[in-house]
């Protein structure tokens, strides 16, 4: 009892196991439970114009990092004859093109892709509160900005509530004087983002991109930016209103600069974007290349390799079958696996064509055995006979089917011709011995498992999940385990003894 | 015709996965099957343990022995060959008597010399063997059944198959060739099979292709009047196999001879489910019997057959009995 106790511990670790594996890898690593999901992606690509002098020139720009709502998949530089590097520092991620000479107009691009992610960009760890950045006024300017912040701050409890009842004050449709007398002076966003840090509220000018898709030469826009309860928010300067935009990238959050360059002049930045769409399984291989976990799978393989993988992933579904059909229906085959590696070969033959092509080779090979027999052969030397003579009917029926005009000729080899010299074998022997019944029924038992087998393996999702969650194979092995354990009647037994209904 | 799983198991039937879980990986040493698979080491095991059977004349193990197969079987007018590792009766050729320097199979078929050697031939490279290995041929006596058993079988030779466990005889069925079955005493093959009573050898229901019949098909004999003679030496001697090979699940294969009796032609570790149709009976009752019985005391055969002939007689399973089911 102790020993089916531990065995019954055993499966259900293996599938709590798979199960969690297999959701780990969709919650985190983002895989797709089904396959065909695609998903919308932000293509952005920057460039940079500048007239070099010919001393050498090093430009320097910020880039996105982590930027809330959107996660990067990839990025890439495009300028002849520059170095490049990307330098991460406490002030951010920048990008670095250095030439030792260079003269006359010089453009460097450099792309992004996005995808819109609203978990993304969330701070994990608590920031420490920075300190407001120190104002100079002119005396004038002084007051009006004092008084203007005196009038924000009675009406108001928390910093986000006073940057809104400022944005109020500067934005109404009649303004009072101290109001006018500042926009005069300076844009909107910068003259709240003065006056919060004249009040003691730390708050900054960020600059963001809106997305758009199919959009040429965009330029970076300030968003307002306020610290609230240990985190940026974004905050609108004409409404008040808390939250980015929609479709809002903030491409340069903190550090000096948005470009740096030396050694030319008059540069300039400029954005275009496009929006892809983008199978989600490859974003989340793009996505989580060096993640340790999903190192555990298979894309790190060469390609060709990973359609071997592809192929011998589904084997375990096939076996998963022919355990059912055996155990629990009760099918007779002719060779335990055989039906499985028809099945696999019938993958690459297609379905129809398949079986029309195993069914002539394996009636044709009949008809041949029945004359080796009666040469009297030693049994290898009849079953390498078979072999070769399975090899030339493939070959006859594909330069057939191809003078026919059937695209078959090349799919056949991948029949397992050793599994069926052998299965004609036996059909052969059984013929002889049990007669032509049995043959039809352990022929057709094998070819309906393989069938069975094959539109199962078939099935794109089936197909998707064995290779991109290896860890459903646990749960396979779980049900193979458990069907070990059946002792239950098979399905065929059910008939088998139907004849004892009359003796009771 | 279908029948409801529930019923099934009230009547005890057993099924093949409950079978090989429950019975034959739990009571068979694996080691010890070759005892049983290999038809050879079997009979000599036979001879040692002194049960009869039918008398080895010659073992061919290699392909050139075959030309030494007139001399074995010279002074012979009918023999069987079998291959060493045979199932399910497949590869036994038997020859029922000499014409003219030819050979007349028990069919009535003829054939030559060379007809015999490719079939050792094929014997020898394994086509008959359980997984295709280089297998041998054992050639033996020819069984001359009793008149009564040659009145019921349409040629070939009757065969009683007993399933015997942990040394109990607990099922019996006499296997009857027929002209479906071309003379081979298998059920798959279309052999009539009728279940027989333990406690005294009588016929109680028989089937052939799982369907009942009452007739024998070719001879017409009534089924269900069959009774076997000798029937307490059959049961002693089905019951003996387990002190010679110590398999607790066994199917013992068993002859009666004109002149020698009771014979064992071989014996199965993996006996069929048939048995249960062709009795009407469920074989998990009758297990579970003698399961229960205490393991530590020790029984003589005759003991055995004692208790299996008071025990399991044709009315045992119309008792009712509770099965739980694993």
């Amino acid at each position: 009892m102790k020993s089916k106790l531990t065995f019954y511990l055993i499966i259900a670790g293996l599938i709590l196991i798979g199960l969690c594996l297999a959701w780990h890898r969709h919650s985190y690593l983002k895989v797709p439970f089904k396959p065909g999901i695609e998903k919308p992606v932000w293509l952005i690509e920057a460039r940079i114009d500048f007239k070099a002098q010919g001393e050498p020139v090093r430009v320097s720009l910020d880039l996105p990092d982590h930027p809330p709502g959107f996660t990067q998949v990839s990025e890439q530089a495009a300028s002849t004859g520059y170095g490049f590097s990307i330098i991460e520092s406490n002030e951010g991620k920048r990008a670095e093109w250095t030439k030792r000479n260079s003269l006359g107009p010089q453009t460097v691009y450099y792309k992004i892709q996005m995808i819109e992610d609203p978990d993304a960009g969330i701070d994990k760890f608590q920031i420490p509160t920075p300190k407001p950045a120190k104002i100079y006024w002119d005396p004038l300017q002084s007051v009006a900005a004092h008084q203007l912040v005196e009038q924000a701050y009675e009406k108001s409890s928390t910093n986000l509530s006073f940057a809104r009842e400022l944005a109020k004050l500067l934005t109404s449709p009649e303004p009072d004087q101290n109001a006018s007398l500042l926009l005069t002076e300076y844009s909107l966003s910068h003259l709240l983002m003065r006056l919060l840090n004249h009040a003691g509220i730390p708050s900054r000018i960020s600059m963001g991109l809106e997305l758009e898709d199919a959009r040429r030469y965009q330029p970076l826009k300030p968003v307002l930016e306020v610290f609230h309860e240990n985190e940026w928010t974004a905050i609108d300067p004409k409404s008040g209103a808390q939250g980015l935009p929609e479709n809002m990238l903030l491409w340069h959050r903190e550090g000096k600069s948005i470009i740096d360059v030396t050694g030319a002049k008059d540069s300039e930045i400029r954005f275009s974007m496009l929006k892809q769409t983008l199978p989600a399984m490859d974003l989340a291989r793009l996505q989580f290349e060096n993640d340790s976990f999903s190192r555990l799978n298979l894309y790190s393989l060469p390609i060709e390799e990973q359609s071997v993988f592809k192929l011998l992933l589904l084997l375990p579904v096939g076996a998963l079958i022919v355990t059912f059909m055996r155990i629990i229906i009760g099918i007779r085959t002719s060779g335990t696996f055989m039906p499985v590696l028809i099945a696999l070969s019938f993958l690459q033959t297609q379905l129809v064509q398949g079986i029309t092509a195993f069914v002539s080779i394996v009636v044709l090979g009949l008809m041949l055995r029945g004359y080796l027999s009666k040469l009297n052969l030693l049994m290898v030397a009849r079953i390498s006979t078979l072999i070769v003579l399975v090899i030339f009917l493939t070959s006859l029926i594909s330069v057939i089917g191809y003078e026919l005009g059937f695209q078959l000729g090349l799919t056949l080899t991948f029949f397992p011709m050793i599994i069926i010299a052998w299965t004609i074998e036996r059909m052969s022997i059984l013929w002889e011995e049990e007669g032509s019944r049995e043959v039809f029924i352990q022929g057709l038992g094998s070819l309906s498992v393989a069938i069975f087998a094959y539109l199962c393996m078939n099935m794109d999702l089936i197909r998707h999940l064995t290779f991109n969650f290896p860890e459903v194979h646990l749960i396979i092995l779980a049900f193979i385990l458990m069907m070990g354990q059946y002792t239950g009647y098979k399905l065929t037994e059910l008939k088998r003894f139907g004849v004892i209904k009359k003796d009771f | 015709m279908w029948i409801l799983p529930s019923l099934l198991n009230k009547h005890g039937i057993l099924g093949m996965n409950r079978r090989n879980v429950s019975y034959i990986s739990q009571y068979n040493t694996r080691s010890r099957y070759p005892l049983v698979d290999d038809k050879l080491k079997t009979k000599l095991l036979a001879e040692k343990f002194k049960l009869s059977t039918p008398k080895l004349r010659g073992v061919i193990k290699y392909q050139y022995e075959t030309a030494y197969f007139p001399k074995i079987v010279e002074n012979l007018q009918g023999f069987a060959v079998k291959p060493a590792k045979g199932s399910g009766g497949k590869g036994i050729l038997v020859i029922k008597e000499r014409k003219n320097g030819l050979f007349v199979k028990s069919s009535g078929q003829i054939i030559t010399i060379n007809d015999i050697k490719r079939h050792l031939s094929n014997i020898l490279a394994g086509l008959y063997s359980l997984a295709g290995v280089p297998d041998s041929v054992i050639i033996e006596d020819l069984i001359h059944p009793s008149e009564m058993f040659e009145k019921l079988s349409y040629d070939g030779v009757p065969d009683i198959r007993f399933i015997v466990f942990k040394g109990y005889p607990i099922m019996a069925m006499l296997r009857l060739s027929t002209k479906a079955s071309d003379g081979k005493a298998n059920l798959h093959q279309g052999a009539v099979g009728v279940g027989l009573d333990i406690s005294t050898g009588k016929g109680l229901h028989a089937i052939q292709h799982s369907r009942r019949v009452q007739k024998h098909p070719d001879t017409g004999l009534l089924l269900n009047e069959i009774l076997v003679p000798d029937w307490k030496n059959l049961l002693l001697l089905s019951a003996k196999s387990y002190e010679m090979t110590k398999l607790g699940y066994i199917g013992a294969d068993l002859v009666v001879d004109k002149s020698h009796g009771a014979m064992l032609l071989e014996l199965n570790a993996r006996p069929g489910l048939s048995i249960q149709a062709a009795n009407g009976a469920g074989l998990l009752p009758r297990l579970k019997k003698i399961e229960s019985i205490d393991p530590d005391l020790y029984f003589t055969p005759e003991e055995r057959i004692e208790f299996s002939m008071n025990t399991f007689h044709s009315n045992f399973n119309k008792t009712p009995v509770t099965i739980k089911t694993a």
